[in-house]
């Protein structure tokens, strides 16, 4: 089993966690195509997820940007994201595993709550580490969690977002793991999670090539999804990977502006700009200054705030299969806006920023005649957090 | 002085080594000088300097804070490479850092940088074994030290490839977790030393801090005992600073050499 992927990947970490990653690789590849564990996770993503997602034919926006859009609609899964796809999966295999207690890590709490559900669904102990900054900026979130029996811990070391909950994750589990599984909620971090976590997102993309082939009888000339660690953007465009004629474009969060001052870039777009390095337990691409010491990033959206981006996305781009973009805060925010008085659906200010770079580049030309947006969240969990900016609060 | 030699000269005195750890330019750079010199006054065998990393998830809030005070001092590896050579010290110096700062600086410089400094080893908390290739061969052909940790958690397989690749001295974790001063030296220590069968001098660490615990390790078969959080405390307390680290360092040493 190859741990990497092009020159990026690897498992860069503590010695104490190299056997709990050896063990999580066995158990993945003895469970993941085991017909009892394939039962039940088929069960959960149907029943309990409430899979498949519909492939929405936004009529209004493909009227005004004169291309044919369409939604996949992951904003519809049980806590209103497409990270419960990967949750689920994981769970299970913990649980198979034989594993009592589950730690994660989240930006937005699109992740802590995914994990919340289905830790109590399952009966773990679980415990979320979150940047003290995204505590404040997802106080629903923080409460669904707690609602369902899960302990969040703010963070308070570094820059108090994402990458510290990571941080703090990873020491939990280096202290804890004889009985916890660190349950990562995007394609980051050691082998084998960037494979684990891409295979159970994938779940988006083979739904997508079925159902685009039902509507429009082909597959798409482009497919665009946010990215901060990647995984709604490795889920639907993975399927498709070996489909050269479909375009895959990378949207990361372009923030206030692409410049980096000397402790933090005013963006998080690590495929884009970022360099050659490691970042917790990875080589990647990543949002460092001259002596790699790690920048913080900055996003609208905290889901999207991070230094890094999955390996695999990092291989991709170098090898030319997909095409790093980017959509600023202001642009994103139109697009949440515009989305929302459309087509009556809010979206999350993550996939706001893949609505904004087709609304940026579709007159263009350069995403064809038929295009399907990744829509990975819906954006209830957002609104406090434009309403203060409409207010002219800051971020 | 290089990590072989002093090791073979403690052998010879059927003694233990002390090994302490304290990052590089924590509170100030100025500060780093007179607590390398306490702690070698105080009976330290080698000395171990971390060079900061702005994400270092190996390690307890204790050396987490330590980093962050460097940091925000204005540590950074051109001046960590500059003060460790200001240094005058005879004792060996090790490096303890994160494979980012190592990588982003380039490898072979950084060995060289290393060299150039007077550092005889390289301690990096989240490179292990398999991912170490580049950084051990540059390592070897330069004579630097390349240390690995070893954790109560590695298996029997796991430490035969270990053992093949470190030098220097092997760094026993003696419990799961991360790095921090604890009460309880776990029973793990012992049964880890015993399954470690090497010539390679074996030190021992995380969560030592008194001279009675050093003492046990010792007695358990370690030969050397690495000690960091509770340096780093002292420091961090700002109080009396070389004075306690001298004390400390002494009340250790004390008890490594009462070891049966």
């Amino acid at each position: 089993m190859t741990t990497s992927y092009g020159k990026y990947g690897g498992q860069f970490v503590p010695e104490i966690l190299m056997p709990a990653l050896a063990e999580l690789e066995e158990g993945y590849q003895r469970y993941k195509d085991d017909p009892e564990f394939l039962k039940e996770l088929d069960f959960y993503l149907k029943d309990f997820a409430g899979r498949e997602t519909p492939l929405y034919f936004a009529k209004n926006l493909s009227k005004k940007y004169g291309t044919r859009i369409y939604l996949k609609r992951e904003d519809l899964v049980h806590g209103g994201a497409h990270k419960l796809n990967n949750t689920i999966g994981q769970g299970l295999l913990a649980k198979y595993m034989g594993k009592t207690r589950i730690v994660a890590e989240t930006g937005a709490g699109q992740h802590g709550t995914a994990t919340a559900m289905i830790g109590a669904n399952l009966g773990f102990d679980t415990v979320v580490y979150m940047g003290a900054k995204d505590v404040e900026r997802q106080l629903m979130n923080v409460y669904r969690m707690k609602l369902m029996g899960t302990v969040v811990h703010a963070v308070e070391s570094g820059s108090k977002t994402l990458k510290d909950a990571i941080n703090e994750a990873l020491r939990d589990w280096v202290t804890n793991v004889e009985n916890t599984h660190y349950l990562i909620g995007s394609v980051v971090g050691p082998h084998p999670y960037p494979m684990i976590v891409r295979d159970f997102q994938s779940v988006i993309g083979n739904e997508v090539k079925e159902q685009i082939m039902e509507k429009e009888g082909r597959y798409p000339d482009s497919i665009v999804a946010c990215t901060g660690g990647g995984s709604n953007a490795m889920g639907i465009f993975y399927p498709f990977v070996e489909e050269k004629d479909v375009k895959l474009f990378a949207v990361e969060a372009g923030g206030s502006g692409m410049a980096t001052t000397e402790h933090a870039a005013l963006h998080s777009a690590s495929l884009s700009v970022g360099e050659e390095g490691v970042l917790h337990g990875a080589r990647t691409r990543i949002l460092q200054d001259k002596y790699g010491q790690i920048l913080e990033s900055h996003s609208i959206s905290a889901g999207l705030d991070y230094s890094g981006v999955g390996p695999e996305l990092a291989y991709l781009a170098d090898i030319g299969r997909l095409t790093p973009c980017h959509a600023n805060d202001d642009e994103a925010l139109e697009a949440f806006h515009e989305l929302s008085r459309m087509e009556g659906i809010i979206p999350a200010l993550e996939s706001s920023h893949a609505l904004a770079y087709v609304m940026k580049a579709a007159q263009s030309g350069e995403l064809g005649n038929l295009v399907v947006i990744n829509l990975s969240g819906r954006g209830d969990k957002d609104l406090e957090t434009v309403i203060n900016l409409e207010k002219g609060g800051k971020l | 002085m290089n990590i072989p030699d002093k090791f073979s000269e403690l052998r010879a005195r059927d003694e233990s080594a002390l090994i302490a750890y304290v990052c590089a330019g924590d509170p100030t750079q100025d500060a780093t000088e007179g607590i390398v010199q306490a702690l070698i006054r105080g009976g330290a065998d080698i000395v171990e300097l971390g060079l900061p990393f702005s994400d270092p998830v190996a390690d307890g809030p204790t050396i987490q804070a330590a980093s962050g005070r460097a940091l925000s001092a204005g540590m950074n590896p051109d001046r960590y490479f500059e003060l460790v050579k200001s240094l005058d010290v005879d004792v060996p110096l090790v490096c303890m850092t994160y494979y980012n700062l190592i990588f982003k600086r380039g490898i072979e410089k950084f060995v060289l940088d290393c060299i150039d400094s007077g550092i005889s080893g390289i301690i990096v908390p989240d490179l292990p074994v398999e991912e170490s290739e580049e950084l051990a061969e540059c390592c070897t052909r330069n004579d630097v030290d390349l240390i690995f940790l070893i954790a109560p958690t590695t298996s029997v397989d796991r430490i035969d490839m270990i053992l093949e690749h470190g030098s220097g001295f092997m760094y026993l974790v003696s419990r799961v977790g991360v790095t921090g001063a604890r009460s309880d030296v776990a029973e793990s220590t012992s049964k880890l030393l015993s399954r470690v069968k090497t010539d390679i001098p074996k030190a021992v660490g995380f969560g030592i801090s008194t001279g009675k615990q050093a003492k046990e390790v010792v007695e358990d078969g370690a030969d050397g005992v690495i000690v960091g959080s509770a340096f780093v405390d002292i420091i961090a307390s700002g109080k009396d600073v070389n004075a306690r680290l001298e004390a400390l360092a002494k009340e250790l040493k004390d008890g490594i050499l009462l070891a049966k």
